[in-house]
């Protein structure tokens, strides 16, 4: 037994551990939730991160041992980013010809998405730092910790609302859209990505490949928008 | 080896992103500049089968790479706790309600086009 201890905190100490959890733990999840009909509510990001997080606190290991593994996989969300351009790309002709009309949709949404978390949050007395935290949400998280910086808000929690914003999305976009009656994959991963940047993308890619470039493009869209807009708008208040 | 090719490409165009972002403090991420330009590197017909093997590789799998950052939200979750509720509810309602104006806005417009060129 105490052997065994002493593996475990010799392996658990090492950038292995964070890396094969993450791993292997999302494998799984990814077998059920293609198990289960790839339905929402079985995302697996939302119960690989449950899964992790519980692991975590069980065996007692803090975030940083865990990131030291975990930073691979991380590091790729910026190479990622970048290969949006490809699906983007080979639609280039339509995306071309109904620039007007995405350009609005996704200026309409993002400051929807602001406008009403910074209301619902007022009303609701948060103080003007989480208020400030909240503006950029709908980006996704390493552009949301930047622009909140700007603003005054916390970074950290910039990158919590922007997590959870993306989870919320992934897992409830399929309701809210069909109780819209909104049938056109590309209105419906467009939507997805403006209001829940890559997690909703990523959600957007599995349904439908279609849903998953205009996600993409919600997603670019929405990371331009609010890095230019968001600072001169916080000027005006 | 067309997948490796690629993502040689998918680094070099975040690299040339991140370099252009610090020199011109352009209000733009390095990596969405690195997009810019990968998509303006993709007239070159020789280099669109690599990238395609790259960026399907790595979009496939675009969930997981959440992964480190939504076990960071957990680990933050005092933060949360404070403001709880409150702040769950801003989250909750403001996420649907930026998706369905997305989602109604461009669904009416594509409609206008569609109506106005037939």
């Amino acid at each position: 037994m105490d052997s065994f201890v002493q593996l475990w905190i010799y392996l658990s100490a090492t950038p292995l551990f964070g890396l094969t959890a993450t791993i292997a733990t999302y494998v799984l999840a990814q077998a059920a939730y293609a198990r289960l009909g790839q339905a929402p509510w079985a995302n697996p990001v939302l119960w690989t991160v449950l899964v992790l997080a519980l692991l975590l606190e069980a065996t007692g290991t803090p975030y940083p041992t865990y990131f030291s593994g975990a930073q691979f996989i991380h590091f790729l969300l910026g190479p990622a980013v970048v290969a949006l351009a490809w699906p983007m790309w080979q639609r280039r002709a339509e995306l071309r010809r109904r620039a007007l009309p995405l350009l609005l949709a996704a200026l309409a949404g993002g400051a929807a998405a602001s406008g009403s978390a910074v209301a619902i949050g007022w009303a609701l007395g948060l103080p003007a730092d989480v208020l400030a935290s909240l503006a950029p949400k709908s980006v996704t998280a390493p552009v949301a910790m930047g622009i909140a910086a700007q603003l005054g808000g916390i970074p950290a929690l910039a990158a919590v609302f922007a997590v959870l914003s993306g989870l919320v999305g992934a897992v409830s976009a399929k309701y809210l859209l069909d109780a819209l009656r909104i049938a056109p994959p590309e209105v419906r991963g467009f939507a997805l990505g403006t209001a829940s940047h890559g997690i909703g993308a990523a959600r957007a890619i599995q349904v439908n490949p279609d849903a998953g470039a205009y996600a993409g493009l919600a997603l670019g869209l929405q990371v331009l928008l609010a890095s230019l807009l968001m600072p001169l708008a916080a000027r005006l208040f | 080896m067309d997948g490796l090719r690629g993502f040689a490409i998918l680094l070099l165009c975040q690299s040339a992103g991140e370099a252009l972002a610090r020199l011109t403090h352009a209000p733009l991420p390095g990596p969405v500049i690195g997009l810019l330009l990968l998509w303006a590197l993709l007239n070159v017909a020789a280099l669109r089968a690599p990238v395609a093997a790259a960026a399907n590789a790595l979009l496939g799998h675009l969930s997981l790479l959440f992964v480190p950052v939504g076990v960071g939200v957990v680990a933050h979750l005092g933060l949360v706790e404070r403001f709880g509720g409150r702040m769950l509810a801003a989250i909750v309602l403001s996420t649907w309600a930026g998706m369905a104006v997305a989602a109604l806005v461009l669904r009416a417009l594509l409609r206008e086009r569609r109506a106005g060129s037939a």
